[in-house]
Order: C-alpha cells, then structure tokens, then sequence
C-alpha cells in the first residue's frame, strides 16, 4: 500500500552529493578525492548530529523514540519553502519553520504521545510510526510529488583542488552552535536542570515540586525547535520532496543508538563516525555501499557493546 | 483431534471461493480473486510475524526477510537456472541464517524494546540497500522479474501466475500453512517459555528455561515463514522492487497490519490484512471514481489512503492496542462471563 508512493521517489535523491555523479567503479584512492571525501563527511557529521541531539533529548527525558523526527523536519522545509516564496527573507523563513517545527513537537506530545504515556515502549514507538506515514501522505496530498527547492545557492569554497560548498560549511558552524547553546541552557537554566532531572527520575522530580508535563511539553517544543533548525539548514542542500524523511530517518535513528540512546554527547561522536563511513564508503564505491557499510558497522558495534558506543549500563 | 466447527464450514466455503466469485462478478472476476490472493499471502506473512510479536519480540526487520525470500529465489533462477523448489528452500535457509546471525547477538545481550526494533530497522535498511547497490544482477531500485518459462504456468517454474484461480488455490494452502504453524506454537510448551520470558527474562531463565534458545527458535520460524511468503509472492508478482518487497515500508506495513487486526489470535493478521487490504482498496476506487477529488489533489490523491491508514494506525495504538479482532473477541468474552445478560449470537468477528 505503500509501495506506490515510495516507488516514486527516485533512486539515490536526498542525501547525496550535490549534483556531482560519482562512478560506482571508480577505484579509491588515497589522494586529494579521498581527501575531499573525509573533510565533507565532516561537514555532514555537523548536520546529523543536529538532527540527532533533537531526538535524543525527547528520548532522554521523555523516553519515546519519535519514529516519525524526520517527516517533522520535511515539514519545517515545506513551511520554510513556503514562507521564502511567500515574500519573507530567508532568516525569518527559517524562524518561522522553527516556530512551526516546535509547534507540531508540542501538537505531536499533546495529541498522540501522552495517551500513550503508560503503555508499553514498542506501542510508544510504532505510534509514532503512523505519525510517520501520516505526515508523509499528508505532505504528499497538500504539496505534491514535486521536487521543490528554496533557490539559494551559496556557491562554494576552493581551496588545493577541493571544494565544499558553502552551504555545508554554514550548516556545520550553525549545527556546532546550537549543541553549544543547549548545552549551556541545560547546565545552566532552571528549566534546563529541570529536564535533566526529570531525565534521571521520573517518579522522584514530581514530588520535588517539578511539573513533569510542563517539563515534557517544552522539551517536545526543543526536540522540535531542533527539527526545524535542521530543517533551515536542510533547505539550502537538498531539493524538498514528502518522502525526503526516509533517505535520512534511519541513519538518525542509527547514529541515536551508536551513541547510547539519550547521550547526547555519544551521538555527537556517533555521527561523525557513521558520516565517515557515508562519505569515505561513498567516495570508495557506490553512494549506497556507503550506506550499507554504515548499516553493516552499527549492528556489529551493537552486538560488541549493546547499550551504544558511549551508553552507560542500564 | 477434534475438528473445530469454524474449519468444518470455513474450509468448504473458502475452497468454493473461486466458484462464487466466478458467478457474482462475471466481469471482475480476476480483479476480485487478486484481491483476495494479495490478502491471503500478506496474511501469511503477517501471520510469520506474529509469531515474534506477540511475544514482545517487535521486528522491524521482517521487511528484509521477505526481500532475502524474494531475490535469493529469483536471481538463482534468473542466473542460474534452478528451479524455485530448491531456490525456495535456500532462500528460506539464507533467511534463517541472517534471522539467526543478527538474533542471537540480541538475545544473547538482552537487547530488547527499543533497541531491539532499532537494530532490528538497521538490518531492513542494510538488506535493502545491498539489493540496490547489486544493481547489475537485481535491477536496483527498479526492481527485477523472474524469468518466465515455458507459457506461464509451470510445476518446474512453479509459475502460476496467469491462472489466477490456481493463483488463489497456492495462496490458500500458503495461508492455512501459516495459521498451522500459529496452531502447533500456540499449543507448544514453547509458547509458555516465551510468554514467560517476555514477562519477565530472569525469572523465567531462573525456572531453566533457555531464553535465548526458544527466541532463537521463534525468530527463525518466523523469518523462514516471511521468506517463504516473499518468494510466493514474488512468484505471483512475476516482479520485485527493492521497495515493494524489501525495505522498511515492508516492515512498517507488516507491524501496522497485524497490531491492526490483533497480534495475540490466530485470525487477527488475517483480519488486519483484510482491514488493510479493503481499505486501501476502497479508497482507491473511490478516488478513482470521484473526479472532484481528482481536481483538488491531481495524482496526490493516491497519498489519501496512506493519510487515513496512518491516522488509523495512531488511532488503533492509542485506543485498541488489542487489534480488531482481538477487542471483539474479548467483548465477547466478557459478556459471557456476566450470567445476567442473556448471551447474544450478536459479536461476530
């Protein structure tokens, strides 16, 4: 029933390199490609470990897997598609996407997370999962199968016979300094020390006097804030298609887990690895080899150290 | 062994099926019986399934057993020339391996829940992108056919295909295979281990059952059957994709139809096949026929029955955990037990 939909979403489209064909046959080499290859695998590091803290802070402190993170950020590029070409300056767009992002975070809690708050984790999950399919189908049915794109172009950056385009080296630095900002507001804030305490116990903080609903409420309103952040930066790489969640919702979910589900630190590191093995694994052989090396690594690492990379025991 | 009054009228009824449809729509009578062979294999599947879900156990990798099913059948006929009766049987062991090699890591490591149903998505992603990047043999994302033989049917092939009432005999006896299968486990002092086990692991180790044996033992029933049903139905198929077969949508759509229908009866996959299949179905020709809805949505309108099913799915998770059959079922339990109520024929499934 799917299928048709997923069907047309054309092969190799999302996550890859901007409009540069790479030969699946192409030897790797340990030169300046390869070179190229490593330095843009860090860039992409920058952005999955934005999108990756968004989930491990809802996961860390509310303890659900929002499945459906992904399509939460097709929406914000839809609303920031749409606010750009409605006249507004990219930076408000991108305000704007944010705003809508947490809005739909807080929606998403309110509507289909906290009745499910009690029952069993997999049902926790699998519920989002209809969110999944449900905003997918909905993106689809309101703003067609197009392609769409913001028309930014930012050009890119030379140096020694490499290039990296600006856009990537502006959404590291972004994705950099939003880690760094929640960092200090979960150190230092009230509200901040709040979540982590909720985090840690879940039974004990209500009696000390901390609103667990609030509480949960305005870190699903973080978690998605986070979504539409990326979702800004996402807009300046990567054409806006409905199914564009999937290209790459697992690899977020992946990296989640490498690095210890709600460690927001562990996914941090996680993404720069899984990146590596993207971006080197691509450059090497076909983009999907890439993909499937990454795939291929998580689960062997899992099967070494279940509680990820950098969990603690549990 | 006591035949159940159900099987004594289901099974001539369900065998005569072909025959009523022929006689009430003449004209639609190929489109009505691949309705119900597409319902009748997923619910095999499904069925395969819920043999690891109701135990706790939720995959979201069953999506790459059936691809494993599928293609390891199809490329060794395609390349090699061996028949599907033996490629069915080394697929469904390929399958058994990959089932065995991921899951006695996590059993072994207690990697349950979350984790489980993460990792468990990392091996459908994996499968499927292997089958993308084999591009030169399995057709990548386009998908690939199985050679025909001969005019179409053929016991050698086991290509039956064009005859679809064959077509639908094939599926029922896949069909009845599985609900076999659901039988002798639910009746098994397996099923207790496990119901024990995903209770509650250390107990249930500490009364000497092997947990990670019997949920070994489970998963691969349960991977064998979804890639017995991948290939039978790549067979009436006569074609694969990578995501029609494989990937995480299969997954998905697998988990969402059984907790649909209801994952802890033996009808309840069957019944959440149905649930889905119909609905999709419906909608489908409504939108077809509706050319208002057309003019609003242009071609997105087909994204209409995955927008309902979604918002289905949440509804069911939240408000029916039980599945369709399942809550009905226990209703009607449930009016049994109260003796002052008169019991009423009412509450079929």
């Amino acid at each position: 029933m799917f299928t048709d939909l997923i069907l047309r979403s054309p092969p190799q489209a999302g996550v890859s390199k901007d409009g540069r064909e790479r030969n699946a046959s192409m030897d790797c080499q340990l030169d300046i490609f390869f070179l190229e290859a490593v330095l843009n695998g860090l860039l992409l590091a920058g952005l999955l470990a934005l999108l990756a803290l968004g989930l491990n802070l809802i996961f860390g402190v509310i303890d659900v897997v929002w499945i459906c993170y992904a399509e939460l950020v097709m929406v914000g590029m839809y609303g920031i598609y749409y606010a750009h070409k409605g006249g507004a300056p990219f930076i408000l767009a991108a305000v704007i996407g944010i705003v809508l992002v947490a809005a739909a975070g807080i929606v998403l809690h309110q509507l289909v997370i906290r009745p499910v708050l009690d029952s069993a984790p997999i049902n926790q999950l699998l519920v989002t999962g209809g969110v999944l399919f449900f905003l997918q189908a909905a993106a689809t049915m309101a703003f067609g199968i197009d392609f769409r794109n913001v028309g930014i172009r930012l050009g890119s950056f030379n140096a020694f016979d490499m290039s990296f385009s600006y856009s990537r080296i502006i959404t590291f630095g972004v994705a950099l300094a939003a880690m760094l900002l929640l960092w200090l507001f979960l150190s230092r804030s009230y509200i901040g020390i709040a979540i982590r305490a909720i985090a840690q116990d879940r039974q004990i903080m209500p009696l000390m006097g901390v609103d667990q609903r609030r509480i949960y409420m305005i870190t699903s309103a973080i978690g998605g804030g986070l979504a539409g952040l990326a979702a800004s930066l996402m807009v300046l790489q990567f054409d806006i298609y409905p199914q564009i969640g999937l290209q790459f919702g697992p690899l977020i979910f992946m990296i989640c887990v490498l690095g210890g589900l709600g460690n927001m630190l562990g996914g941090f590191i996680a993404a720069f690895i899984i990146s590596e093995f993207i971006a080197v694994g691509g450059s090497c052989f076909a983009t999907e080899w890439g993909y499937a090396i990454a795939f291929l690594f998580f689960m062997v690492v899992i099967f070494i150290r279940p509680q990820g990379l950098f969990g603690g025991k549990s | 062994m006591r035949i159940p009054k159900t099987a004594l009228i289901g099974v001539p009824i369900l065998l005569l099926v072909p025959l009523a449809v022929r006689f009430a729509f003449p004209a639609a009578e190929k489109y009505y019986l691949h309705l119900l062979i597409q319902i009748l294999i997923w619910s095999f599947i499904y069925t395969g399934w819920s043999l690891m879900g109701r135990f706790g156990l939720t995959s979201l990798g069953h999506g790459a057993f059936t691809g494993i099913g599928a293609y390891v059948m199809v490329l060794l006929w395609n390349y090699a020339g061996i028949t599907p009766w033996i490629g069915i049987p080394v697929a469904i062991v390929v399958s058994i391996i990959v089932a065995l090699l991921v899951g006695y890591p996590c059993f072994r490591l207690r990697i349950v829940g979350h984790y489980f149903a993460l990792l468990t998505l990392a091996l459908t992603e994996f499968v499927r992108l292997c089958i993308v990047g084999l591009r030169d043999y399995t057709g990548g994302s386009l998908g690939t056919q199985p050679r025909r033989f001969g005019d179409g049917v053929s016991l050698y092939a086991l290509q039956f295909e064009p005859d679809r009432v064959l077509s639908y005999y094939v599926a029922l006896a896949l069909w009845a295979l599985g609900l076999y299968v659901w039988w002798r486990i639910d009746r098994s002092m397996d099923r207790y281990a496990l119901d024990a086990a995903s209770q509650d692991e250390d107990a249930a180790a500490s009364v000497g059952i092997d947990v990670t044996r019997e949920k070994l033992k489970i998963t691969a029933i349960s991977a064998a059957m979804c890639a017995l049903g991948g290939a039978i139905y790549a067979q009436y198929q006569m074609y694969i994709g990578p995501d029609t077969i494989a990937g995480l949508s299969v997954s998905l759509n697998i988990v969402f139809a059984v907790i649909a229908g209801g994952m802890w009866v033996m009808l309840g996959p069957t019944v959440g096949a149905v649930f889905t299949q119909v609905l999709s179905e419906v909608l489908r020709v409504t939108i077809q026929n509706s050319a208002a809805l057309q003019k609003v949505f242009g071609s997105a309108v087909l994204a209409l029955d995955t927008m309902i099913y979604g918002l289905l799915l949440i509804l069911f998770i939240i408000y029916m955990p039980k599945g369709i059959l399942g809550t009905l079922l226990e209703r009607r339990e449930k009016k049994q037990e109260t003796p002052l109520v008169p019991a009423k024929a009412g509450t079929r499934s």
